[in-house]
C-alpha cells in the first residue's frame, strides 16, 4: 500500500483529542478547532509530526484538544517557543495558536520579529477584540469606546491592524478568516500551512459571552472580492481601506524562508579544541 | 565575625614588606593606555608568548565605559604554577600614554617595589600611581616605533614587558609571527620594534624575576572563561542556542555561533531575552539540548520562562555571566551578586539547578556538567559564571573531557498507557520527543496530572510538586558538587570566581601555621546537606567568602545547612577582585592569629 493511499484515509476526527474544551457555549474557537483538524486532515500529515504551540488565553487551550504534540507555554511567548522548535526540528509541521491579547499585546514584539524572521510557521490568531479568560478587558484590537470595568468608558485608544503590521513586518502569507465559516477557514489554514515561510491567519472568532454584539459578524463577513496579491504594498492598501470583514487569502508572498541549518556536522567537538592550543 | 559590609581590612604593614605565598612564583604586569593604543593586543601576545615558554598566566581585561576609544588596561599575571587570580599589587605598570589611565588606580595597586614605566614624551606618571613610592622609568616607546617605519608602539611595549617578565625573546617572536594576519613587510618592522623594546626592558634592573617556565608538561591552552563555557556546552551536547547580546556574555555567544555550525548545531539571535529563553525551551521540547547565555538583566527577564521549564519539565541551560548589579549596574565589571536571585528568583515552588565554575578552566567542566544534569533531570540549570571568568584569558592545562553528555530519558513509540508526568520513584519520567508516534502529549506550564492534562486538583498539585523536587533532591551528584582541599579544623567556604583568590589566601595563611580547609561549592542548588556535613567533619568553624555586598552565599548557607560554630562572613562587592593578601589577612584575623 503506497503512502498516497494511506494519507487519503485521514479524517479530521483523527486530529481531535478526547478532552472536552473549557470554552463557553457559542464560542468561535470551537469551530476554529474544527477547522484546524480539518486542515490537518487535508494536508494528511501524521499527527505526531505536528506540534501545536500556544501561549495563554482561551484560544491557547487548543493544543491539548488535538492529537498532535502540544506545547502550552507562558503568556505571549508562543511564537518564540515555536521558532525554537521549528529551527531545531525542521521536519515537524509547527502551528501556533492564540488570541489577540496573547499575540498582539504581551507578545507583540515577538509577532513583529516572527514576521520578519519568516521561519516556516503558521500562526492562527483567534481575534475577538477582548480578553476573555480574565473576563472582559480591552485588547489591542478593541474599539476605543468599548466600555469595561478596567477601562470605564473605553480606552480612548485606537485599535491596530494586525494584518497590515504583519505585511509591514515581512510575513509571507496573510489571510483573514471567519470562525462562522469552518470549511472556508479550514481551506485557508491548509493553504497557510502549505505556504513556505511565516503564514499569518487572523480568524475573526466571536466571544459572545463578553462581546455579544459580535453575533452580527455573521452578517458582516463576506468573501474578499479580489484574489491574493504577492505585492505587500497593494495588499496593505486593500486591507487598510476595506471594511474589516473581507475574508480570504489577502497576500501570498515569495520571500525565502529563514534558512534552516542542515544539521550536518563538519567536525567533532574535539576538533574545536585546536584553536586553544598555542 | 558577623556579616559585614565594611571595606577590606587594612594591612598592618605595606605589602612590599611581606613575603607572600605564590607571589614569589609570579610576576604581575599592567599594560595600560588609551583606546586604540593596542594594550589588549600586547597583553594577548604576552600571554601567548608565556604559553609558548611553558608558563602559566592570566590576563584580565578592564576598560572605561566607552565603546571605543576609552582607556584600557590588560592586567597580566604570569607564573610557573597555574594562575587563576590577580595578585595584591603589580610589579610593573607600563603605560603607552597616560590619558585617563589614572581611572584605573584602584584596579592597578602598586607598592614601593613596583616600577612605573611611561613614554618619555608623555610626561610624568600621574601622582595617584607615584604616591605608592614606585620607581619611575621613562622609555621612548613612540619615538622607537616612529624610527622603524611601519611598526607600532604597542610592540615596543610588548618587548619591554616580555623582557621584564623574563620571557625568552624567541617565545615573543613566535607569538607575534603566529598571530600576524597583515602585510608580511610590516611584520619585519614590528619584529624589529619588539626586539628594540626587549633590549630596553632587559636594561631595567631590580624588577622581581621568577624562575623559568616548565614547558612540555601536558598540552596547554590559552582560553577565556566565555570560550571555555561554550566548549563545555558543546561537549555536553548542546546543539541549539538562542540569545540576545549582553555584556559580558556576548563573547560566549560569538564563539559558539561558528562552533555550533561546525558541529551541526545552530545559534539564533533572538529579539529579546523573553524570546531567547522560550526559543530554547521550544527547541529542547523538540529533543535538542539547548542553552542561552546572558547577564543579570537578561536573567531577570528570563525568569518566567525558567519557571515554565521547571513546570513543564523541559531541560535548558542558562549561563549567567554575572556583572555588577542591580539594574544595569556595572556592565563590564565583575560581581558575584546574582546568587540569591539564581537560587530563589522564580515564582512558585520551583526547584532548579544552580552551578558555579571555580576557575576559567572549570568553566568547561561545570558547563558540561550542567548540560548533563539538565538533560538527565529534565530541569533548568543556571550556570553562574561572571565577568572576571568570562572575559579573562588564561593559560591552562587542557581540561580533560569529563565525558558527561546529555542523556535524556525518552519515551519509546507506542508505549502503552504513556503518561508524560508519571509519578516515578526517581521523579524523572520519560519525555516523548515530537515525531514519536503513540506517545503524544501536551507540555504545559499549567499544573497538570500525570498524563499532562491541566489540573487544579490539590492531589495532582501535591504529587507534581513533590515529583519535581524529588528528582533533584534524590539524585547522586557525586564528588563534583564541591572542591574540598585540606583537612584543617577551620573551613573557608566560597564559590565561583572567588575560589582562586581564596585558595591563594588560604595557602598564604597556612604558611603561618593556620590549619585550614577550603570548600568551593560547585553545585549551589539543590543544597547538599549530607555532602557538606561530610566535608565539614572535624571542622570547628566556618568563614564564608564571596564578592557581593549582601553576603548572599553566607545567608543561603545559613538557611540551608547546619554550620558548625559561629559562622563568619567576609564579603565585599565588585568591581574590584578579591585579593589573596586581603583574604589571608582576613583569614588570620578570623583564626585569631
Amino acid at each position: 500500500m503506497s503512502d498516497a493511499i494511506v494519507t487519503t484515509l485521514r479524517t479530521a476526527a483523527m486530529y481531535k483529542s478526547a478532552y472536552k474544551p473549557i470554552w463557553c457555549p457559542g464560542c468561535g474557537d470551537y469551530s476554529v478547532l474544527s477547522s484546524l483538524t480539518k486542515a490537518l486532515a487535508m494536508i494528511a500529515v501524521p499527527p505526531e509530526m505536528v506540534a501545536v504551540v500556544s501561549g495563554i488565553g482561551c484560544s491557547s487551550r487548543i493544543p491539548a484538544y488535538t492529537t498532535c504534540y502540544g506545547f502550552h507555554g507562558v503568556h505571549g511567548r508562543a511564537l518564540p517557543a515555536a521558532t525554537g522548535l521549528k529551527v531545531a526540528r525542521p521536519e515537524l509541521t509547527v502551528v501556533v495558536t492564540g488570541g489577540d491579547g496573547d499575540g498582539y499585546s504581551i507578545g507583540g514584539n515577538h509577532f513583529l520579529h516572527a514576521c520578519r524572521r519568516n521561519v516556516d510557521l503558521t500562526y492562527i490568531v483567534m481575534d475577538n477584540h477582548v480578553y476573555g479568560m480574565t473576563k472582559g478587558q480591552p485588547s489591542p484590537t478593541t474599539e476605543p469606546d468599548w466600555d469595561s470595568k478596567l477601562s470605564p468608558g473605553g480606552t480612548g485608544v485606537r485599535p491596530f491592524n494586525p494584518l497590515v503590521i504583519a505585511l509591514a513586518s515581512g510575513a509571507n502569507f496573510v489571510a483573514r478568516a471567519f470562525a462562522g465559516d469552518p470549511n472556508g477557514t479550514a481551506a485557508i489554514i491548509a493553504e497557510a500551512i502549505r505556504h513556505p515561510g511565516f503564514s499569518f491567519v487572523e480568524v475573526l472568532s466571536p466571544c459572545i459571552t463578553f462581546r455579544p454584539e459580535q453575533r452580527a459578524w455573521k452578517e458582516l463577513a463576506h468573501p474578499a472580492p479580489v484574489t491574493a496579491t504577492d505585492d505587500p504594498a497593494r495588499a496593505a492598501h486593500r486591507i487598510m481601506t476595506d471594511d474589516g470583514f473581507n475574508i480570504g487569502v489577502l497576500f501570498a508572498g515569495r520571500r525565502v524562508p529563514y534558512p534552516i541549518p542542515t544539521g550536518k556536522a563538519q567536525c567533532t567537538p574535539a576538533d574545536l579544541e585546536t584553536e586553544f592550543a598555542p | 565575625m558577623e556579616p559585614r559590609t565594611d571595606k577590606p581590612a587594612r594591612t598592618g604593614a605595606p605589602p612590599s614588606r611581606r613575603r607572600e605565598a605564590g607571589a614569589a612564583h609570579s610576576i604581575s604586569i599592567a599594560l595600560a593606555g588609551s583606546g586604540g593604543s593596542g594594550v589588549m593586543t600586547a597583553g594577548t601576545l604576552l600571554i601567548a608568548a608565556a604559553a609558548k615558554a611553558g608558563w602559566y598566566g592570566l590576563m584580565v581585561r578592564t576598560s572605561g565605559p566607552q565603546i571605543r576609544g576609552g582607556e584600557a588596561a590588560a592586567l597580566v599575571r604570569l607564573g610557573r604554577h597555574p594562575v587563576d587570580t590577580l595578585d595584591d599589587a603589580f610589579d610593573v605598570l607600563l603605560a603607552i600614554d597616560w590619558q585617563n589611565v589614572n581611572r584605573f588606580v584602584d584596579e592597578i595597586p602598586l607598592t614601593d617595589r613596583s616600577v612605573v614605566i611611561g613614554d618619555a614624551d608623555e610626561g610624568a606618571a600621574p601622582e595617584v600611581f607615584t604616591r605608592s613610592g614606585a620607581r619611575q622609568i621613562a622609555l621612548p616607546f613612540k619615538k622607537t616605533a616612529k624610527d622603524i617605519k611601519g611598526s607600532w608602539t604597542n610592540m615596543v611595549a610588548l618587548g619591554v614587558a616580555g623582557a621584564l617578565a623574563g620571557l625568552p625573546m624567541g617565545a615573543l617572536e613566535t607569538a607575534l609571527r603566529e598571530s600576524w594576519k597583515r602585510d608580511a613587510a610590516l611584520l619585519d618592522a614590528n619584529l624589529e620594534a619588539l626586539a628594540k623594546g626587549f633590549a630596553a626592558g632587559g636594561g631595567i634592573v631590580g624588577v622581581r624575576s621568577i624562575p623559568a617556565g616548565i614547558p612540555g608538561r601536558g598540552r596547554r591552552w590559552v582560553i577565556s572563561g566565555n570560550e571555555a563555557a561554550g566548549l563545555g556546552a558543546i561537549r555536553g551536547g548542546i546543539r541549539f542556542v538562542a540569545a540576545y547580546p549582553i555584556t559580558p556574555a556576548t563573547e560566549l555567544l560569538e564563539w559558539m555561533a561558528p562552533a555550533l555550525a561546525r558541529v551541526g548545531g545552530t545559534l539564533l539571535q533572538a529579539e529579546d531575552e523573553l524570546a531567547s529563553v522560550n526559543m530554547i525551551i521550544g527547541a529542547s521540547y523538540g529533543g535538542v539540548p539547548s542553552l542561552t547565555a546572558t547577564a543579570g538583566p537578561g536573567l531577570a527577564l528570563m525568569t518566567e520562562g525558567i519557571g515554565l521549564a521547571v513546570g513543564a519539565e523541559i531541560p535548558i541551560v542558562v549561563v549567567d555571566v554575572m556583572r555588577g548589579g542591580p539594574s544595569t549596574g556595572i556592565p563590564a565589571k565583575s560581581e558575584q551578586s546574582d546568587l540569591s536571585f539564581a537560587v530563589s528568583g522564580l515564582h512558585g515552588d520551583a526547584p532548579r539547578l544552580v552551578l558555579a565554575p571555580t576557575s576559567i578552566a572549570d568553566c568547561v567542566a561545570t558547563t558540561q556538567w550542567a548540560v548533563h544534569l539538565a538533560e538527565t533531570l529534565q530541569a533548568p540549570a543556571i550556570v553562574l559564571s561572571d565577568q572576571f571568568l568570562g572575559q579573562s584569558r588564561a593559560i591552562i592545562e587542557r581540561p580533560a573531557d569529563i565525558a558527561f553528555a546529555g542523556k535524556r530519558v525518552t519515551a519509546a513509540a507506542n508505549t502503552p498507557d504513556y503518561r508524560r508526568y508519571a509519578d516515578t520513584e526517581s521523579g524523572v519520567s520519560p519525555m516523548a520527543v515530537p515525531g514519536t508516534p503513540g506517545v503524544v502529549y501536551t507540555a504545559d506550564g499549567l499544573e497538570h496530572n500525570e498524563g499532562g492534562t491541566p489540573s487544579s486538583n490539590a492531589r495532582d498539585h501535591d504529587v507534581q510538586l513533590d515529583k519535581r523536587a524529588r528528582k533533584l533532591e534524590r539524585f547522586d551528584y557525586g564528588a563534583m558538587w564541591a572542591d574540598v582541599e585540606g583537612d584543617g579544623d577551620s573551613a573557608v567556604i566560597t564559590f565561583g570566581s572567588s575560589t582562586a583568590a581564596v585558595r591563594e589566601g588560604v595557602a598564604r595563611a597556612g604558611e603561618t601555621g593556620a590549619r585550614l580547609r577550603l570548600i568551593a561549592i560547585r553545585l549551589l542548588a539543590p543544597a547538599q546537606p549530607e555532602q557538606l556535613a561530610a566535608a565539614l567533619q572535624g571542622v570547628a568553624r566556618v568563614l564564608v567568602v564571596e564578592q557581593n555586598h549582601g553576603a548572599q552565599l553566607f545567608r543561603y548557607l545559613r538557611a540551608m545547612y547546619d554550620l558548625p560554630g559561629k559562622p563568619a562572613s567576609y564579603h565585599r562587592p565588585g568591581p574590584l577582585p578579591l585579593r589573596p593578601g586581603e583574604l589571608a589577612k582576613a583569614i588570620l584575623l578570623w583564626c585569631g592569629r
